[in-house]
Protein backbone atom coordinates (compact mmCIF):
# COMPACT_ATOMS: atom_id res chain seq x y z
CA UNK A 1 0.00 0.00 0.00
CA UNK A 2 1.45 3.42 -0.95
CA UNK A 3 2.13 5.94 1.81
CA UNK A 4 0.04 9.06 2.26
CA UNK A 5 0.24 11.89 -0.28
CA UNK A 6 0.27 14.56 2.43
CA UNK A 7 1.13 13.92 6.08
CA UNK A 8 1.26 16.49 8.88
CA UNK A 9 2.51 15.90 12.40
CA UNK A 10 2.65 18.26 15.33
CA UNK A 11 1.66 21.12 13.05
CA UNK A 12 1.03 24.32 15.00
CA UNK A 13 1.19 28.01 14.26
CA UNK A 14 0.59 30.90 16.64
CA UNK A 15 -1.27 28.83 19.29
CA UNK A 16 -3.36 26.95 16.69
CA UNK A 17 -3.11 23.17 16.68
CA UNK A 18 -1.19 20.95 17.04
CA UNK A 19 -2.76 19.12 14.12
CA UNK A 20 -1.84 15.71 12.78
CA UNK A 21 -3.40 14.02 9.76
CA UNK A 22 -2.66 11.94 6.72
CA UNK A 23 -4.22 12.38 3.32
CA UNK A 24 -4.14 9.62 0.71
CA UNK A 25 -3.86 10.48 -2.96
CA UNK A 26 -7.29 11.57 -4.18
CA UNK A 27 -8.62 12.15 -0.66
CA UNK A 28 -10.42 15.27 0.50
CA UNK A 29 -10.23 16.52 4.06
CA UNK A 30 -12.88 19.02 5.12
CA UNK A 31 -11.89 21.58 7.73
CA UNK A 32 -14.46 23.65 9.56
CA UNK A 33 -14.75 25.75 12.69
CA UNK A 34 -15.84 29.18 13.87
CA UNK A 35 -14.56 32.37 12.32
CA UNK A 36 -11.16 33.31 13.71
CA UNK A 37 -10.33 29.77 14.85
CA UNK A 38 -7.25 29.78 12.62
CA UNK A 39 -8.31 27.66 9.64
CA UNK A 40 -6.62 29.99 7.19
CA UNK A 41 -3.40 30.11 9.20
CA UNK A 42 -3.31 26.34 9.38
CA UNK A 43 -3.57 26.17 5.57
CA UNK A 44 -0.85 28.84 5.27
CA UNK A 45 1.37 26.78 7.56
CA UNK A 46 0.83 23.66 5.42
CA UNK A 47 1.72 25.72 2.31
CA UNK A 48 4.79 26.96 4.23
CA UNK A 49 3.78 30.59 3.76
CA UNK A 50 4.50 31.40 7.40
CA UNK A 51 6.85 30.03 10.06
CA UNK A 52 5.34 27.16 12.04
CA UNK A 53 6.19 24.17 14.24
CA UNK A 54 5.82 20.56 13.18
CA UNK A 55 6.41 18.92 9.87
CA UNK A 56 4.58 18.27 6.63
CA UNK A 57 5.57 15.58 4.14
CA UNK A 58 4.59 15.16 0.52
CA UNK A 59 4.83 11.57 -0.69
CA UNK A 60 7.20 10.94 2.22
CA UNK A 61 9.50 13.92 1.54
CA UNK A 62 9.61 16.56 4.28
CA UNK A 63 9.00 20.18 3.26
CA UNK A 64 12.39 21.12 4.70
CA UNK A 65 14.05 18.88 2.08
CA UNK A 66 12.70 21.04 -0.77
CA UNK A 67 13.14 24.76 -1.51
CA UNK A 68 10.09 26.80 -0.44
CA UNK A 69 8.89 27.57 -4.00
CA UNK A 70 9.09 23.90 -5.03
CA UNK A 71 7.01 22.85 -2.03
CA UNK A 72 4.42 25.56 -2.70
CA UNK A 73 4.13 24.67 -6.36
CA UNK A 74 3.26 21.10 -5.35
CA UNK A 75 1.13 22.08 -2.34
CA UNK A 76 -0.95 24.88 -3.83
CA UNK A 77 -2.83 27.29 -1.55
CA UNK A 78 -5.85 29.10 -2.97
CA UNK A 79 -6.47 32.01 -0.61
CA UNK A 80 -9.96 33.24 0.19
CA UNK A 81 -8.94 36.65 -1.17
CA UNK A 82 -7.15 36.23 -4.49
CA UNK A 83 -4.09 38.34 -5.30
CA UNK A 84 -3.36 40.03 -8.65
CA UNK A 85 -0.01 41.49 -9.59
CA UNK A 86 -0.60 42.77 -13.12
CA UNK A 87 -3.22 45.15 -14.47
CA UNK A 88 -4.21 42.67 -17.20
CA UNK A 89 -6.02 39.41 -16.40
CA UNK A 90 -4.10 37.46 -19.07
CA UNK A 91 -0.76 37.87 -17.26
CA UNK A 92 -2.08 35.72 -14.40
CA UNK A 93 -3.61 32.88 -16.37
CA UNK A 94 -1.16 32.19 -19.19
CA UNK A 95 -1.08 28.37 -18.66
CA UNK A 96 -4.91 28.15 -18.37
CA UNK A 97 -6.52 26.64 -21.48
CA UNK A 98 -9.50 28.26 -23.19
CA UNK A 99 -11.48 25.05 -22.68
CA UNK A 100 -11.01 25.37 -18.93
CA UNK A 101 -12.19 28.97 -18.98
CA UNK A 102 -15.21 27.84 -20.94
CA UNK A 103 -16.00 25.05 -18.49
CA UNK A 104 -15.96 27.58 -15.63
CA UNK A 105 -18.31 29.91 -17.50
CA UNK A 106 -15.65 32.41 -18.60
CA UNK A 107 -15.00 33.70 -22.10
CA UNK A 108 -11.43 33.58 -23.47
CA UNK A 109 -11.83 37.35 -23.96
CA UNK A 110 -11.37 37.66 -20.19
CA UNK A 111 -7.62 37.53 -20.85
CA UNK A 112 -7.76 41.04 -22.34
CA UNK A 113 -9.74 42.47 -19.45
CA UNK A 114 -8.35 44.63 -16.70
CA UNK A 115 -8.34 42.90 -13.32
CA UNK A 116 -10.42 45.71 -11.81
CA UNK A 117 -13.31 44.73 -14.03
CA UNK A 118 -13.58 41.21 -12.57
CA UNK A 119 -16.42 40.38 -10.19
CA UNK A 120 -15.70 38.52 -6.95
CA UNK A 121 -17.04 35.29 -8.49
CA UNK A 122 -14.88 35.68 -11.60
CA UNK A 123 -11.81 36.27 -9.47
CA UNK A 124 -12.56 33.18 -7.44
CA UNK A 125 -12.89 30.97 -10.52
CA UNK A 126 -9.78 32.39 -12.21
CA UNK A 127 -7.69 32.00 -9.05
CA UNK A 128 -8.72 28.35 -8.84
CA UNK A 129 -8.04 27.78 -12.54
CA UNK A 130 -4.52 29.24 -12.42
CA UNK A 131 -3.71 26.84 -9.58
CA UNK A 132 -5.23 23.84 -11.35
CA UNK A 133 -3.17 24.65 -14.46
CA UNK A 134 -0.02 24.11 -12.36
CA UNK A 135 -1.30 20.57 -11.56
CA UNK A 136 -0.28 20.52 -7.87
CA UNK A 137 -0.18 17.25 -5.90
CA UNK A 138 -2.18 18.84 -3.09
CA UNK A 139 -4.59 21.76 -3.22
CA UNK A 140 -5.49 23.77 -0.11
CA UNK A 141 -8.79 25.58 -0.64
CA UNK A 142 -9.90 28.43 1.64
CA UNK A 143 -13.66 28.97 1.16
CA UNK A 144 -13.29 28.19 -2.56
CA UNK A 145 -16.92 28.68 -3.65
CA UNK A 146 -18.05 31.50 -1.33
CA UNK A 147 -18.82 33.84 -4.26
CA UNK A 148 -20.33 31.29 -6.67
CA UNK A 149 -23.94 30.41 -7.48
CA UNK A 150 -25.29 26.86 -7.18
CA UNK A 151 -24.61 25.88 -10.82
CA UNK A 152 -21.00 27.04 -10.74
CA UNK A 153 -20.44 25.32 -7.39
CA UNK A 154 -21.42 22.04 -9.09
CA UNK A 155 -18.95 22.76 -11.92
CA UNK A 156 -16.13 23.37 -9.42
CA UNK A 157 -16.97 20.26 -7.38
CA UNK A 158 -17.06 18.18 -10.57
CA UNK A 159 -13.74 19.52 -11.77
CA UNK A 160 -12.07 18.88 -8.41
CA UNK A 161 -13.48 15.34 -8.39
CA UNK A 162 -11.80 14.74 -11.76
CA UNK A 163 -8.48 16.07 -10.41
CA UNK A 164 -8.82 13.80 -7.37
CA UNK A 165 -9.30 10.84 -9.70
CA UNK A 166 -5.84 11.73 -11.01
CA UNK A 167 -4.42 11.62 -7.49
CA UNK A 168 -4.65 15.20 -6.28
CA UNK A 169 -5.39 15.45 -2.55
CA UNK A 170 -7.53 18.34 -1.28
CA UNK A 171 -8.06 20.16 1.99
CA UNK A 172 -11.27 22.15 1.80
CA UNK A 173 -12.06 24.86 4.37
CA UNK A 174 -15.72 25.85 4.49
CA UNK A 175 -18.33 27.13 6.91
CA UNK A 176 -21.03 25.08 5.19
CA UNK A 177 -21.00 21.69 6.92
CA UNK A 178 -23.53 20.22 4.49
CA UNK A 179 -21.26 21.01 1.58
CA UNK A 180 -18.24 19.56 3.39
CA UNK A 181 -20.20 16.39 4.20
CA UNK A 182 -20.80 16.06 0.48
CA UNK A 183 -17.28 16.69 -0.86
CA UNK A 184 -15.00 15.46 1.93
CA UNK A 185 -14.02 11.93 3.00
CA UNK A 186 -13.29 13.10 6.53
CA UNK A 187 -14.05 16.29 8.44
CA UNK A 188 -11.86 17.93 11.06
CA UNK A 189 -12.69 20.89 13.22
CA UNK A 190 -10.78 23.77 14.76
CA UNK A 191 -12.58 25.17 17.80
CA UNK A 192 -12.41 28.78 18.90
CA UNK A 193 -9.33 28.00 21.03
CA UNK A 194 -7.56 26.61 17.94
CA UNK A 195 -7.79 22.96 19.05
CA UNK A 196 -7.79 20.43 16.22
CA UNK A 197 -10.19 17.47 16.45
CA UNK A 198 -11.95 14.98 14.21
CA UNK A 199 -15.70 15.07 13.92
CA UNK B 1 37.88 88.64 -6.32
CA UNK B 2 37.60 87.76 -2.65
CA UNK B 3 35.01 86.26 -0.35
CA UNK B 4 33.10 88.96 1.52
CA UNK B 5 33.04 87.92 5.18
CA UNK B 6 29.61 88.01 6.86
CA UNK B 7 29.18 89.69 10.24
CA UNK B 8 26.82 88.38 12.96
CA UNK B 9 24.64 91.36 12.10
CA UNK B 10 24.22 90.13 8.54
CA UNK B 11 23.02 86.76 9.85
CA UNK B 12 20.69 88.40 12.37
CA UNK B 13 19.06 90.40 9.58
CA UNK B 14 18.44 87.19 7.60
CA UNK B 15 17.14 85.55 10.78
CA UNK B 16 14.49 88.29 11.02
CA UNK B 17 13.01 86.79 7.88
CA UNK B 18 12.41 83.48 9.66
CA UNK B 19 10.95 85.28 12.67
CA UNK B 20 8.62 87.23 10.38
CA UNK B 21 7.47 84.01 8.77
CA UNK B 22 6.82 82.42 12.16
CA UNK B 23 4.89 85.49 13.30
CA UNK B 24 2.76 85.32 10.15
CA UNK B 25 2.10 81.60 10.49
CA UNK B 26 1.16 81.80 14.18
CA UNK B 27 -2.39 83.25 13.84
CA UNK B 28 -3.09 80.94 10.86
CA UNK B 29 -2.96 77.95 13.22
CA UNK B 30 -0.75 76.06 10.77
CA UNK B 31 1.15 74.41 13.63
CA UNK B 32 4.24 75.52 11.76
CA UNK B 33 5.57 78.39 13.84
CA UNK B 34 7.13 76.21 16.53
CA UNK B 35 8.71 73.63 14.20
CA UNK B 36 10.01 76.51 12.08
CA UNK B 37 11.78 78.16 15.01
CA UNK B 38 13.13 74.82 16.24
CA UNK B 39 14.44 73.98 12.77
CA UNK B 40 16.04 77.42 12.43
CA UNK B 41 17.71 77.02 15.82
CA UNK B 42 18.93 73.55 14.83
CA UNK B 43 20.44 74.99 11.66
CA UNK B 44 22.44 77.53 13.66
CA UNK B 45 23.60 75.11 16.34
CA UNK B 46 24.40 72.21 14.01
CA UNK B 47 26.25 74.31 11.46
CA UNK B 48 28.18 76.12 14.19
CA UNK B 49 29.29 72.79 15.63
CA UNK B 50 30.25 71.53 12.18
CA UNK B 51 32.20 74.74 11.63
CA UNK B 52 34.14 74.21 14.85
CA UNK B 53 34.86 70.58 13.98
CA UNK B 54 35.90 71.41 10.43
CA UNK B 55 38.23 74.20 11.63
CA UNK B 56 39.93 71.62 13.84
CA UNK B 57 40.10 68.93 11.16
CA UNK B 58 41.40 71.35 8.55
CA UNK B 59 44.08 72.48 10.97
CA UNK B 60 45.24 68.89 11.66
CA UNK B 61 44.46 67.35 8.28
CA UNK B 62 45.53 63.85 9.28
CA UNK B 63 43.89 60.72 7.85
CA UNK B 64 42.63 59.65 11.29
CA UNK B 65 40.75 62.93 11.73
CA UNK B 66 39.25 62.85 8.26
CA UNK B 67 38.32 59.16 8.62
CA UNK B 68 36.72 59.77 12.02
CA UNK B 69 34.58 62.61 10.67
CA UNK B 70 33.64 60.50 7.64
CA UNK B 71 32.51 57.66 9.90
CA UNK B 72 30.45 60.01 12.07
CA UNK B 73 28.79 61.47 8.94
CA UNK B 74 28.00 57.98 7.70
CA UNK B 75 26.38 56.86 10.95
CA UNK B 76 24.31 60.06 11.18
CA UNK B 77 23.15 59.60 7.59
CA UNK B 78 22.23 55.99 8.37
CA UNK B 79 20.21 57.09 11.36
CA UNK B 80 18.44 59.79 9.33
CA UNK B 81 17.63 57.38 6.47
CA UNK B 82 16.18 54.85 8.88
CA UNK B 83 14.18 57.53 10.73
CA UNK B 84 12.45 58.45 7.46
CA UNK B 85 10.92 54.98 7.06
CA UNK B 86 7.18 54.66 7.64
CA UNK B 87 7.70 50.92 8.30
CA UNK B 88 11.09 50.06 9.72
CA UNK B 89 12.65 46.64 10.02
CA UNK B 90 12.82 45.40 13.61
CA UNK B 91 16.15 44.83 15.31
CA UNK B 92 17.99 47.78 13.75
CA UNK B 93 18.05 46.21 10.28
CA UNK B 94 16.85 49.41 8.59
CA UNK B 95 19.75 51.36 10.10
CA UNK B 96 22.25 48.61 9.31
CA UNK B 97 21.01 48.11 5.75
CA UNK B 98 20.84 51.82 4.95
CA UNK B 99 24.25 52.49 6.46
CA UNK B 100 25.85 49.60 4.60
CA UNK B 101 24.27 50.70 1.31
CA UNK B 102 25.55 54.27 1.80
CA UNK B 103 28.97 53.05 2.82
CA UNK B 104 29.27 50.90 -0.29
CA UNK B 105 28.14 53.65 -2.64
CA UNK B 106 29.23 56.99 -1.12
CA UNK B 107 32.58 55.89 0.28
CA UNK B 108 33.63 53.98 -2.78
CA UNK B 109 32.58 56.85 -5.05
CA UNK B 110 34.31 59.46 -2.89
CA UNK B 111 37.57 57.53 -2.61
CA UNK B 112 37.53 56.84 -6.34
CA UNK B 113 36.96 60.52 -7.15
CA UNK B 114 39.73 61.62 -4.76
CA UNK B 115 42.36 59.13 -5.84
CA UNK B 116 41.67 58.93 -9.57
CA UNK B 117 39.91 62.12 -10.66
CA UNK B 118 40.68 65.12 -8.43
CA UNK B 119 43.94 63.80 -6.92
CA UNK B 120 44.58 66.39 -4.19
CA UNK B 121 47.81 66.07 -2.19
CA UNK B 122 47.36 64.04 0.01
CA UNK B 123 44.32 62.29 -1.45
CA UNK B 124 42.38 62.67 1.82
CA UNK B 125 42.96 66.41 2.07
CA UNK B 126 40.00 67.52 4.24
CA UNK B 127 38.96 70.54 2.14
CA UNK B 128 38.24 68.16 -0.73
CA UNK B 129 37.34 64.91 1.02
CA UNK B 130 34.79 66.20 3.52
CA UNK B 131 32.60 68.41 1.29
CA UNK B 132 32.69 65.73 -1.41
CA UNK B 133 31.61 62.99 0.96
CA UNK B 134 29.01 65.30 2.48
CA UNK B 135 27.37 65.98 -0.86
CA UNK B 136 27.49 62.31 -1.80
CA UNK B 137 26.05 61.14 1.52
CA UNK B 138 23.32 63.78 1.49
CA UNK B 139 22.09 62.72 -1.93
CA UNK B 140 22.63 59.00 -1.45
CA UNK B 141 20.68 59.21 1.79
CA UNK B 142 17.65 60.54 -0.08
CA UNK B 143 17.81 57.68 -2.58
CA UNK B 144 18.37 55.03 0.06
CA UNK B 145 15.59 56.35 2.30
CA UNK B 146 13.07 56.65 -0.54
CA UNK B 147 13.96 53.28 -2.01
CA UNK B 148 13.71 51.40 1.28
CA UNK B 149 10.53 53.23 2.27
CA UNK B 150 8.85 52.38 -1.02
CA UNK B 151 10.00 48.78 -0.76
CA UNK B 152 8.64 48.13 2.73
CA UNK B 153 5.41 50.07 2.27
CA UNK B 154 4.86 48.45 -1.14
CA UNK B 155 5.41 44.98 0.29
CA UNK B 156 2.83 45.74 3.00
CA UNK B 157 0.25 47.11 0.58
CA UNK B 158 0.72 44.36 -1.99
CA UNK B 159 0.97 41.50 0.44
CA UNK B 160 -2.00 39.64 -1.09
CA UNK B 161 -0.53 39.83 -4.60
CA UNK B 162 2.97 38.85 -3.45
CA UNK B 163 1.70 35.88 -1.47
CA UNK B 164 -0.55 34.81 -4.35
CA UNK B 165 2.60 34.44 -6.45
CA UNK B 166 4.47 32.65 -3.68
CA UNK B 167 1.53 30.26 -3.27
CA UNK B 168 1.78 29.45 -6.97
CA UNK B 169 5.40 28.42 -6.48
CA UNK B 170 6.96 31.61 -7.84
CA UNK B 171 10.30 32.62 -6.31
CA UNK B 172 10.57 35.48 -3.85
CA UNK B 173 12.47 37.48 -6.46
CA UNK B 174 9.64 37.09 -8.98
CA UNK B 175 6.97 37.86 -6.37
CA UNK B 176 8.59 41.14 -5.24
CA UNK B 177 9.70 42.16 -8.74
CA UNK B 178 7.08 44.89 -9.30
CA UNK B 179 7.51 46.42 -5.84
CA UNK B 180 11.28 46.35 -6.18
CA UNK B 181 11.17 48.10 -9.55
CA UNK B 182 9.00 50.89 -8.13
CA UNK B 183 11.31 51.23 -5.11
CA UNK B 184 14.44 51.63 -7.26
CA UNK B 185 12.64 54.11 -9.48
CA UNK B 186 11.47 56.15 -6.47
CA UNK B 187 15.01 56.26 -5.10
CA UNK B 188 16.57 57.43 -8.34
CA UNK B 189 14.02 59.98 -9.58
CA UNK B 190 15.21 62.93 -7.44
CA UNK B 191 18.73 62.43 -8.78
CA UNK B 192 17.48 62.18 -12.37
CA UNK B 193 15.44 65.34 -11.93
CA UNK B 194 18.39 67.19 -10.40
CA UNK B 195 20.63 66.25 -13.34
CA UNK B 196 18.00 67.13 -15.93
CA UNK B 197 17.20 70.49 -14.32
CA UNK B 198 20.78 71.48 -13.43
CA UNK B 199 21.44 75.04 -14.49
CA UNK B 200 17.97 75.56 -15.97
CA UNK B 201 15.72 75.71 -12.96
CA UNK B 202 18.36 76.57 -10.41
CA UNK B 203 22.09 76.94 -10.10
CA UNK B 204 23.37 73.96 -8.11
CA UNK B 205 24.46 74.82 -4.58
CA UNK B 206 28.08 73.88 -4.87
CA UNK B 207 28.60 75.82 -8.07
CA UNK B 208 26.90 78.85 -6.53
CA UNK B 209 29.20 78.51 -3.54
CA UNK B 210 32.33 78.34 -5.65
CA UNK B 211 31.28 81.37 -7.69
CA UNK B 212 30.49 83.33 -4.53
CA UNK B 213 33.94 82.37 -3.23
CA UNK B 214 35.52 83.85 -6.32
CA UNK B 215 36.13 80.87 -8.61
CA UNK B 216 35.82 81.47 -12.38
CA UNK B 217 32.37 80.20 -13.52
CA UNK B 218 33.92 77.76 -15.96
CA UNK B 219 35.93 76.03 -13.20
CA UNK B 220 32.80 75.91 -11.03
CA UNK B 221 30.86 74.35 -13.92
CA UNK B 222 33.45 71.62 -14.38
CA UNK B 223 33.37 70.76 -10.68
CA UNK B 224 29.59 70.73 -10.73
CA UNK B 225 29.48 68.31 -13.65
CA UNK B 226 31.93 66.05 -11.84
CA UNK B 227 29.81 66.17 -8.69
CA UNK B 228 26.61 65.45 -10.60
CA UNK B 229 28.11 62.34 -12.13
CA UNK B 230 29.45 61.18 -8.78
CA UNK B 231 26.07 61.80 -7.17
CA UNK B 232 24.33 59.89 -9.96
CA UNK B 233 26.62 56.91 -9.47
CA UNK B 234 26.53 57.04 -5.68
CA UNK B 235 22.76 57.48 -5.45
CA UNK B 236 22.05 54.86 -8.10
CA UNK B 237 24.27 52.18 -6.63
CA UNK B 238 23.26 53.12 -3.09
CA UNK B 239 19.56 52.77 -3.94
CA UNK B 240 20.14 49.43 -5.66
CA UNK B 241 22.13 48.13 -2.68
CA UNK B 242 19.54 49.32 -0.15
CA UNK B 243 16.62 47.81 -2.07
CA UNK B 244 18.56 44.59 -2.54
CA UNK B 245 19.39 44.37 1.17
CA UNK B 246 15.79 45.22 2.12
CA UNK B 247 14.41 42.53 -0.20
CA UNK B 248 16.80 40.01 1.31
CA UNK B 249 15.48 40.86 4.76
CA UNK B 250 11.81 40.82 3.67
CA UNK B 251 12.02 37.12 2.82
CA UNK B 252 13.45 34.24 4.83
CA UNK B 253 15.36 31.12 3.84
CA UNK B 254 12.08 29.43 2.81
CA UNK B 255 11.34 32.45 0.57
CA UNK B 256 8.35 33.38 2.74
CA UNK B 257 7.25 37.03 2.95
CA UNK B 258 8.11 38.13 6.50
CA UNK B 259 6.14 41.31 7.17
CA UNK B 260 6.47 40.44 10.89
CA UNK B 261 10.03 41.75 10.55
CA UNK B 262 8.59 45.23 10.00
CA UNK B 263 7.06 47.36 12.69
Amino acid sequence: MPGPRLAASGLSVGGIGPAAFELAAGACLGLTGPSGAGKTRLLRAIADLEPHDGECRLDGRPASAMPGPVWRRDVGFVAAESGWWDARVGAHIEPVRDADLDEFGLSPAVREWSVERLSAGERQRLALLRHLAAAPAVLLLDEPVSHLDADLIEVVIGRLAACRQDGMAVIWVDHDRHRLARVADAIARLDSAGRFSWS
Amino acid sequence: MELIALTPWDLALAGLLVLALAATAWPMRLELARPLLVAAARTVVQLALVGLVLETVFARGSFVWVGGIALAMLLLAGREASARQARRFTGGWSFAGGTLAMFLSSFVTAVLALTVVIQPEPWHAPQYAIPLLGMLLGNTMTGVALGMDRLTSGAGQQRTAIEARLALGHSAAAAIEGVRREAVRAGMIPMLNAMAAAGIVSLPGMMTGQILAGAPPWEAVKYQILIMFLIAGGTGFGTLAAVWLGTWRLFDERQRLRLDRLR
